[in-house]
């Protein structure tokens, strides 16, 4: 692959790429913080200053704004110094096609011939149950179908706050080929650490190696579920025909049939 | 008035006396039970406070105690009154020395309930004056330096510190905030228990801890007293303590609480009977102190679909009402929940808002309407966010909300950060001040889109409402109608801390809370 590639109006040097304003290589940022000072010229410059730090040439002070209790708030335009060398970019990905809700149904009637069984849950403490209801709920998303809508798919969802052992018992109940966790609200990292656990869990339970392992939310990447011990991640942006396409071609590649 | 949505009454009657024949036919059910929160309740106005020596709040303590010896039926107050002739001591006393063991109060002789309740009226008259004394300063502090135009500016602080929740709270009262709600720590409307002391810790919030009610609202008396405007405080009365923390509110001068059974048990899995029977006692305590209570109805469409499904708010609507008119609350102190919700790609989502937003208004015309800002469609795209919120804040200058509780750029990302906070309180006052007149200016084309809209959800409404009464309300949660979430009857948490009221029973708060007692 050549490094450099051509534009409409000027060439991108792919190994030293940096922000894009209005010319190539501006360099143009614009950012926005607090600082704990007055508001004044003196709060203003120590922005500017710590956006020199940062690594911004030139920066300058926009908009600034008192937030009442001696701190000031600042909007601020920058060009950043830094490059990226784009051609050595790995970023780790659910392998495999996506299939949608119809090709997923043909799928499981050609290749998998029984239902297939799925249970999801918000686990832990949080409360959020938009993440999980979108994957599986009927209605699912933006016009994206949930997994109850799938002909020979039994999708559960047993909805917030769920213990882990819980969902490991119901998992084992209803036989499920695969287990989707949601972590929505992850403040303090609460969402790693309980994520750990049910992989924990289910080790000592026996059954990790033959259940499908999937966690999904906004925090969440293929890579931290691998790093974690689950078989896949899905961020934002994920629908249920990502997450189906997925679990099938699994339980057809494990021989779960 | 006029009717801008050319709204039938006869409807709006039939729809609102059916939710009030489902709410009295549920009263009879409240009034023969009373729960373990109810009792803890009871023994908290009473003065009891504390933990004991492993942080078990010495209410729980009592509670668990009757529980155990099979007192509770008749009710914690009996308990403390007979204990108080036998003894001769404090209700506070009588509690430390259960806990310590040195006293055993189902083992002590018994008086008639007569006697018990004429011994422990005047502990009973002390609770309710001490809350009367907060209630007048609360008067008075509207009277000399009032509060902010309405919708008032609703924000909320989730530190998890309370300490840091007061210097983000002092901000926002600064930057134009009318109401503070510290949001509870994940999970707290789980816990059994309400605990102890000042905290510094918690996830996606802060405890609800009377200690932590005291110092928030001591930091929004002093903002408030500087900016010259009255700051309310928000928390919430729900969860498995809901009248425990209406108590705790009331006696802090807490002055708007979130509280709805319906919430509870469709969000929180909460048994149905005992949030019920819970509601009840934390209405009367919220009517008598003058907070004005949020409904939750804003939740169903955070899972089910806002235009689809918007009678199911407005059924809940009726029926929160009506549940509020048995405690004797008065419209003013209504907060009826509802939201923003549609989806922004929807065309013509704007008029559907305006037109739900407006039926509620004219069909709750006195109360202080609670409207909820996007959060389903909210995507990380902070700058599209802030405009959604803008519209969000159109309908409700438009339509008279009461309790705007503003969107934030950065829903979907993180509690908020102290910039976000004045970034949507700019922009609520930019819009609420450049268009504070236009609901009285713009009237509506007859039969058309947004009529029509706001006259086939109550039509829908009414024939949900007149379902539920057919089948009963416990029968309909049941089979999933509101939010679509189904609850069993007998599931959830908490059915265990509900009990049948003996024939002695009594909660001397009750009758006089209601009769309005000074």
């Amino acid at each position: 692959m050549s490094n450099v590639c051509t534009t409409a109006t000027s060439s991108i040097d792919l190994t030293k790429i940096k922000p894009y304003g209005d010319t190539m290589n501006d360099g143009m940022t614009q950012l926005s913080f607090t600082l704990p000072v007055p508001y004044g010229d003196e709060a203003s410059e120590a922005a500017k200053q710590l956006a020199k730090k940062m690594g911004f040439d030139e920066p300058s002070v926009v908009y600034s704004k008192d937030l009442g209790i001696g701190y000031t708030y600042f909007i601020l335009y920058g060009k950043c110094q830094h490059t990226i060398d784009y051609t050595t970019i790995k970023v780790p990905k659910v392998e495999g096609d996506v299939m949608d809700r119809l090709e997923c149904e043909k799928y499981i009637a050609d290749n998998i011939k029984r239902e297939v069984v799925v249970v999801g849950a918000c686990t832990g403490s949080d409360a959020h149950t938009v993440g999980i209801d979108a994957i599986i709920n009927m209605k699912g998303f933006h016009g994206h179908f949930g997994l109850e809508r799938y002909k020979g798919m039994e999708a559960i969802n047993m909805g917030s706050q769920v213990p882990n052992e819980v969902l490991i018992a119901k998992a084992i109940e209803v036989k499920a080929d695969a287990i989707l966790v949601s972590q929505i609200v992850t403040q303090k990292d609460i969402h790693i650490q309980n994520m750990t656990e049910l992989v924990e869990l289910m080790e000592a339970e026996g059954i990790r190696d033959k259940v499908i392992l999937i966690c999904g939310g906004p925090r969440i990447s293929h890579e931290l579920a691998q790093e974690l011990g689950y078989d896949a991640g899905f961020g934002s942006h994920s629908y249920a025909e990502d997450v189906a396409s997925f679990v099938l071609t699994e339980i057809v590649k494990r021989k779960m049939v | 008035m006029k009717s801008k949505l050319n709204l039938d009454p006869k409807v709006i009657d039939s729809a609102r006396s059916c939710a009030a024949r489902i709410a009295a036919e549920m009263q009879i059910f409240i009034d023969r039970h009373t729960t373990v929160s109810t009792e803890r309740t009871i023994l908290r106005l009473l003065g009891i406070d504390g933990v004991d020596e492993v942080d078990t709040p010495l209410a729980n303590v009592i509670v668990d105690v009757l529980k155990e010896g099979g007192g509770l039926g008749r009710g914690a107050a009996y308990w403390i009154g007979n204990a108080m002739i036998q003894t001769g001591l404090s209700p506070q006393e009588i509690a430390e020395k259960t806990a310590s063991g040195e006293l055993e109060l189902l083992k002590l002789p018994t008086c008639t309930a007569k006697e018990s309740e004429e011994k422990i009226l005047p502990v009973v008259l002390d609770a309710l004056s001490a809350i009367r004394k907060q209630t007048e300063k609360r008067e008075e502090y509207l009277a000399t330096i009032g509060e902010g135009k309405r919708p008032y500016l609703y924000v909320i602080v989730a530190t998890g510190n309370i300490y840091e929740d007061i210097i983000q709270a002092q901000a926002a009262a600064r930057q134009g905030a009318d109401i503070i709600a510290v949001i509870r720590t994940t999970a707290q409307s789980l816990l059994d228990y309400v605990p102890y002391g000042p905290t510094t810790e918690g996830f996606g919030g802060t405890y609800a801890t009377q200690e932590n009610f005291r110092l928030m609202r001591k930091a929004l008396d002093e903002v408030g007293e500087d900016v010259g405007r009255y700051i309310r405080l928000c928390n919430y009365s729900s969860g498995m303590c809901m009248p425990e923390i209406a108590a705790m509110g009331a006696i802090e001068r807490l002055d708007v609480m979130l509280n709805d059974a319906l919430y509870g048990i469709l969000f929180r899995d909460i048994n149905m009977q005992r949030t019920l029977v819970d509601q009840f006692f934390s209405r009367v305590i919220i009517k008598y102190s003058g907070i004005i209570f949020n409904s939750g109805e804003d939740n169903y469409l955070t899972t089910a679909d806002a235009y689809e499904e918007a009678h199911t708010v407005l059924a809940s609507q009726f029926i929160n009402e009506q549940f509020a008119v048995l405690a004797g609350i008065p419209e003013e102190q209504m907060g009826l929940g509802h939201a923003f919700e549609m989806d922004p790609e929807m065309e013509n989502g704007f008029l559907y808002e305006l037109s739900q937003a407006l039926m509620a208004k004219e069909i709750f015309p006195k109360a202080a309407l609670k409207y909820m800002p996007p959060t389903k469609f909210m995507t990380g795209n902070i700058f599209k966010g802030h405009l959604q919120d803008a519209l969000f804040n159109m309908i409700a200058v438009w339509t008279g909300q009461s309790l705007q509780l503003l969107g934030m750029l950065t829903e979907a990302i993180h509690t908020p950060h102290l910039h976000d906070r004045m970034l949507s309180i700019e922009n609520a006052s930019y819009i609420f001040n450049n268009a504070r007149n236009i609901g009285e200016e713009i009237e509506f084309k007859e039969g058309g889109i947004i009529q029509k809209r706001a006259q086939s959800v109550l039509s829908e409404a009414e024939k949900l409402l007149a379902d539920i009464e057919k089948e009963g309300l416990f029968a309909t949660i049941e089979q999933g109608k509101f939010g679509g979430v189904k609850r069993a009857r007998d599931g959830g948490k908490g059915l265990a801390g509900v009990c049948v009221k003996d024939e002695q029973y009594f909660n001397p708060f009750i009758p006089l809370m209601m009769g309005g007692a000074k």
